[in-house]
C-alpha cells in the first residue's frame, strides 16, 4: 500500500495542470456560447493526450496506452477546476464503447466522431411499458422490408429524446426466437417519418424523459449493430458501461461539502445548525459512507491498475447502489435541515440543473432528484438481485415464463 | 499509488486463515464459548508461533517489525473465526510501550512479549464513559500506582499491564505482584474476557507519554477494533448464506425469496466495501499522521455500527432458531457488541470525526 504518485506520474500530473490553466478560456473565446467553449477545449484535451484516451485517434479519440493512474490524475485534476473532459452522454459514454466492440468499420468512422464532440446526439431506446426489469420481453418490432427495417410500437423512460437525433435501440427482429435471441440493436435517425416524442413530466416538475412512438417508421436495413438477433448481448455491454457512469466519488465528496455549507447556513434555536451535536453526529454518520465510497474506489481501481479484477466483483457490483444510497442520505439530511423550507417547490429555473446546489429550493430538488439514479439504468432492487445472486451466489428468482 | 494489500500481506491472511480453520473451528470456539473463559492455552501458543505476539514488536526487540496494516489483518481473521484469546490487550500493550518507553525499558519489556513469555494487555479506560485519556485520572506517586481500571481485556491471562494514568502516561505493572487486584466482570463477548481492575500502591514503572500518545494509542485500537467488527460481520454473512441456502419453506431454499435474498445483499452491501475504511485507517497510522485519527475514527464508528446492524440482521433471518443461544449468530453478534462498546462507542467516535473534521 503507497498512496504517493511516482515522480512520473507527479511529472504527468504538473503536465495536466499546466494544460489546465487554459480553462476558463479567455478573450474572445470566453465569449462564446459555454457549450462552444466547452466542446473548443475538449478538442485541445484530446490533442494533449488527456480527453477520450480509449478511443482511437482514427475515430476522434486521443488512443494513449492505457494507464489507469494516468486515468485517475486526468480525473482529479480536470474534476478540481470544473473543466470538460470525456462527455458523459448517451452517446459518448454508451453507443461509442459498444460500437468499439460490436460495430463495422463503416459505423465507427461514421457515428463516433461527432458523438465525442456531442455535434450528434444520442437517446437510447430499451425499456417499454411493458417491459422494465423483464427488459428481454420487448415487444417493440422491427421488420425486415426490402432494404429497410420498419418500426413499431412504443419505447419509455427514454431520457433527452426531445434533443436527440439518433436513438440506440432494442427492437424484436425475430419473433419466433426465445426471447433473449429474437432482439437486434439498431441505429435510428430520429426525423424519420413514423416517430414522435412524447415528454413525460417528472415528479420534481422537470422534463428530461419521455415516450416515443413508433409507426411504421423507416430505417436503412444497415443501421443494425452485431448480428440480426445479437442485440441482447450487445445492450449488455452498453449497460456495464452505463453503470460505470454512476458513482463518481468526486462528486460525492462535493455533495457532502454542499451539505456541510448547508449546515452551516441553517440554523437551529438560534445557531449554526451545524453546532448542533445530533445534527454534527448525524453528518459524521454520512461521512462514513462517503469516505466507504472513495476508498472503495480507490480499492477497484488498484485492481484495475494491477490487472486483478476478480478480486473486487462484489464491491464493483454494489457501486450503483451503494453510491445512489449515499446521494440519497445526503439528500435527506439536507432536506430536515430546511425544516420548514422544505415546503417549497423547486424553482422554474432550477429544474434543469438538479446536482450541485447552496440554496433551499435546490435541495428540495436534490430530495426529490436523488431518487432518480437509484432507478436508471437496473433499479436497486433489481442491483440486490444482482449482488445476492452473482456476488454471494444465491438461487435466481423464480421465472413463470422463460 | 497503490491501495490494495502486498503479496506478503495476502500470505499472511491466508496463514492465519489456514490456522483458524483447523485450530478454531465453530466446534471447538462453541467449546469454549461455553466454558466462558476466553482463553485457550494451546490456541495463544500457536498465535504465538506463527509470531502475531510480536508482529508489530520491532525487530531489534525481537518481533517482526511490521506496522498496523499488518496486524489489522490479523484482527480481521481472528474476528471472522471469533478467536478467543489476549490477541487486543496484548497488541496494544506493545504497541503502547513501542510508543513511549525509552529503549531501556523497551529492551527490558518488548523480548518477553514478542516470544510470548509474557502476555500483556491494556488497562485504560476506567468507567463505561470515561476512555478519553483527558478523563484518566489514575496516579503515579513514587513508583507505586493507584486507581481503578474497568473493561481491561483478558486480565486473567495477563502477566503485565499497562496503565493509563492521568495525563495520557503509561505505566508497566506486574499483574501478579502486590496491590493488584482483579474483579472479573461478566462479560457478553465470551471470547474475550473482561475485567475491572483495582490498583493499590501497585508497584510500576513510569514509561512516559502524553495525552497525544495516548490518543495515538487509542487510535490503533479503534482500527484493529474496526477490523475485528468487519471480519466477525464478514463471517456472519457467510453464516446468512449458509443457512438461507439449506433452510427449506414452501418447498423452495429460503434464499429465492427476495426478502432474505436482499436483505443478505443489503447487509453484503453495507460491510464489503467498507472493508477499504480499516485499511486505509491502519496506513494512515502507519505512514499518514495528519489523516490518521480522523480516519480511525471513521472506521470505528462506521464499521462497528454497520456490523452491529448486519448482527441484527442476522439474527432475524435466521427466524427462531436465530434467538437461540444453540444458533452461531449469537457468537458473533456479541463479539461485535464488544467492538462497539469498547473505548468508545460509535456516537463518540462521530462526535470526535465532526471536531477534527472542523465541522
Amino acid at each position: 500500500m503507497d498512496l504517493e504518485y511516482s515522480a512520473e506520474h507527479e511529472a504527468f500530473r504538473g503536465r495536466v495542470q499546466e494544460f489546465l490553466k487554459g480553462w476558463p478560456l479567455t478573450g474572445a473565446e470566453s465569449k462564446l456560447p459555454m457549450e462552444e467553449q466547452e466542446a473548443i477545449f475538449r478538442k485541445r484535451g484530446i490533442e494533449a493526450g488527456f480527453v477520450y484516451r480509449s478511443v482511437p485517434k482514427a475515430y476522434g479519440g486521443s488512443e494513449q496506452p492505457r494507464d489507469a493512474i494516468a486515468d485517475r490524475i486526468i480525473q482529479e485534476e480536470f474534476y478540481k477546476v470544473g473543466a470538460p473532459r470525456d462527455l458523459l452522454t448517451q452517446g459518448a459514454g454508451m453507443l461509442v464503447p459498444t460500437l468499439l466492440e460490436f460495430g463495422t468499420e463503416a459505423q465507427k468512422e461514421r457515428y463516433i466522431p461527432p458523438a465525442l464532440t456531442g455535434e450528434e446526439r444520442w437517446c437510447q431506446g430499451y425499456s417499454e411499458p411493458g417491459s422494465g426489469s423483464d427488459l428481454a420481453s420487448l415487444q417493440c418490432q422491427a421488420r425486415l422490408d426490402g432494404d429497410e427495417w420498419v418500426l413499431n410500437g412504443q419505447k419509455i423512460w427514454t431520457s433527452s429524446a426531445q434533443r436527440a437525433h439518433m436513438m440506440f435501440g432494442l427492437f424484436r427482429t425475430e419473433p419466433d426466437a426465445k426471447k433473449h435471441d429474437g432482439i437486434s440493436y439498431l441505429l435510428v435517425p430520429m426525423d424519420r417519418p413514423g416517430i414522435e416524442v412524447r415528454p413525460l413530466k417528472e415528479m420534481a416538475g422537470g422534463h428530461e424523459f419521455n415516450e416515443v412512438f413508433f409507426t411504421d417508421a423507416r430505417i436503412p436495413a444497415g443501421n443494425i449493430v452485431g448480428q440480426r438477433g445479437q442485440g441482447w448481448q450487445v445492450s449488455r455491454a452498453t449497460l456495464v458501461h452505463e453503470r460505470n457512469l454512476i458513482g463518481n466519488p468526486f462528486m460525492m465528496r462535493e455533495a457532502f461539502s454542499d451539505l456541510l455549507a448547508l449546515a452551516r447556513s441553517r440554523t437551529r434555536d438560534g445557531r449554526p445548525a451545524i453546532e448542533d451535536p445530533g445534527i454534527r453526529r448525524r453528518l459524521a454518520e454520512i461521512e462514513g459512507y462517503v469516505q466507504t465510497c472513495e476508498l472503495s474506489n480507490m480499492r477497484q481501481f488498484t485492481a484495475a491498475n494491477r490487472g486483478e479484477m476478480l478480486k473486487v466483483m462484489r464491491p464493483m457490483m454494489m457501486n450503483k447502489v451503494f453510491s445512489t444510497d449515499t446521494m440519497q442520505r445526503i439528500a435527506r439530511c439536507a432536506y430536515d435541515l430546511l425544516e420548514g423550507d422544505g415546503m417549497l417547490a423547486p424553482l422554474e429555473e432550477e429544474l434543469d440543473k438538479w446536482g450541485r446546489t447552496a440554496s433551499p429550493t435546490g435541495w428540495v430538488l436534490q430530495y426529490m432528484f436523488s431518487l432518480g439514479p437509484a432507478i436508471a439504468g437496473g433499479a436497486t432492487n433489481i442491483q440486490l438481485n444482482i449482488i445476492g445472486e452473482r456476488g454471494y451466489g444465491l438461487p435466481r428468482d423464480l421465472r413463470r415464463t422463460s | 499509488m497503490d491501495f490494495g494489500l502486498s503479496e506478503e500481506q495476502e500470505l499472511l491472511q491466508e496463514t492465519v486463515r489456514g490456522f483458524a480453520q483447523n485450530e478454531c473451528p465453530t466446534t471447538r470456539l462453541r467449546e469454549l464459548f461455553d466454558a466462558g473463559t476466553g482463553h485457550d492455552p494451546a490456541l495463544w501458543s500457536g498465535l504465538v508461533e506463527m509470531g502475531i505476539a510480536g508482529l508489530i514488536v520491532p525487530e531489534e526487540q525481537g518481533g517482526a517489525g511490521m506496522e498496523l496494516l499488518d496486524l489489522a489483518l490479523v484482527a480481521e481473521l481472528l474476528g471472522e473465526f471469533a478467536v478467543p484469546g489476549p490477541f487486543l490487550g496484548h497488541s496494544l500493550a506493545a504497541l503502547g510501550v513501542t510508543l513511549v518507553a525509552d529503549p531501556a525499558q523497551r529492551e527490558a519489556i518488548l523480548p518477553g512479549l514478542a516470544d510470548g513469555s509474557q502476555i500483556a494487555t491494556v488497562a485504560l479506560q476506567e468507567s463505561a464513559f470515561g476512555f478519553a485519556p483527558g478523563e484518566w485520572t489514575a496516579k503515579i506517586e513514587g513508583d507505586r500506582v493507584s486507581g481503578t481500571k474497568a473493561i481491561v481485556p483478558s486480565a486473567g491471562q495477563a502477566d503485565r499491564f499497562l496503565v493509563g494514568l492521568q495525563g495520557g502516561r503509561l505505566a508497566w505493572v506486574d499483574a501478579k505482584g502486590e496491590g493488584v487486584r482483579i474483579e472479573p466482570v461478566e462479560g457478553v463477548d465470551r471470547t474475550r474476557p473482561i475485567s475491572t481492575v483495582h490498583f493499590a500502591g501497585a508497584p510500576a514503572s513510569l514509561l512516559g507519554g502524553d495525552e497525544a500518545s495516548a490518543w495515538r494509542l487509542l487510535d490503533a485500537a479503534s482500527v484493529l477494533l474496526a477490523a475485528d467488527a468487519f471480519g466477525a460481520a464478514s463471517k456472519l454473512i457467510d453464516l446468512d448464506v449458509a443457512y438461507s441456502l439449506s433452510r427449506e419453506q414452501f418447498g423452495q431454499p429460503i434464499a429465492q425469496f427476495q426478502a432474505i435474498k436482499h436483505t443478505i445483499a443489503r447487509i453484503a452491501t453495507d460491510i464489503e466495501p467498507a472493508r477499504a475504511l480499516f485499511w486505509y485507517a491502519a496506513h494512515a497510522w502507519d505512514h499518514l499522521p495528519e489523516e490518521s485519527a480522523r480516519a480511525a475514527s471513521v472506521a470505528k464508528a462506521h464499521l462497528t455500527d454497520r456490523a452491529m446492524d448486519a448482527a441484527r440482521q442476522s439474527v432475524e433471518l435466521h427466524g427462531g432458531y436465530g434467538f437461540t443461544w444453540e444458533c452461531e449468530v449469537q457468537m458473533w453478534f456479541k463479539r461485535i457488541m464488544f467492538d462497539r462498546s469498547c473505548l468508545g462507542t460509535p456516537d463518540r467516535h462521530r462526535e470526535r470525526t465532526a471536531e477534527l473534521g472542523g465541522y
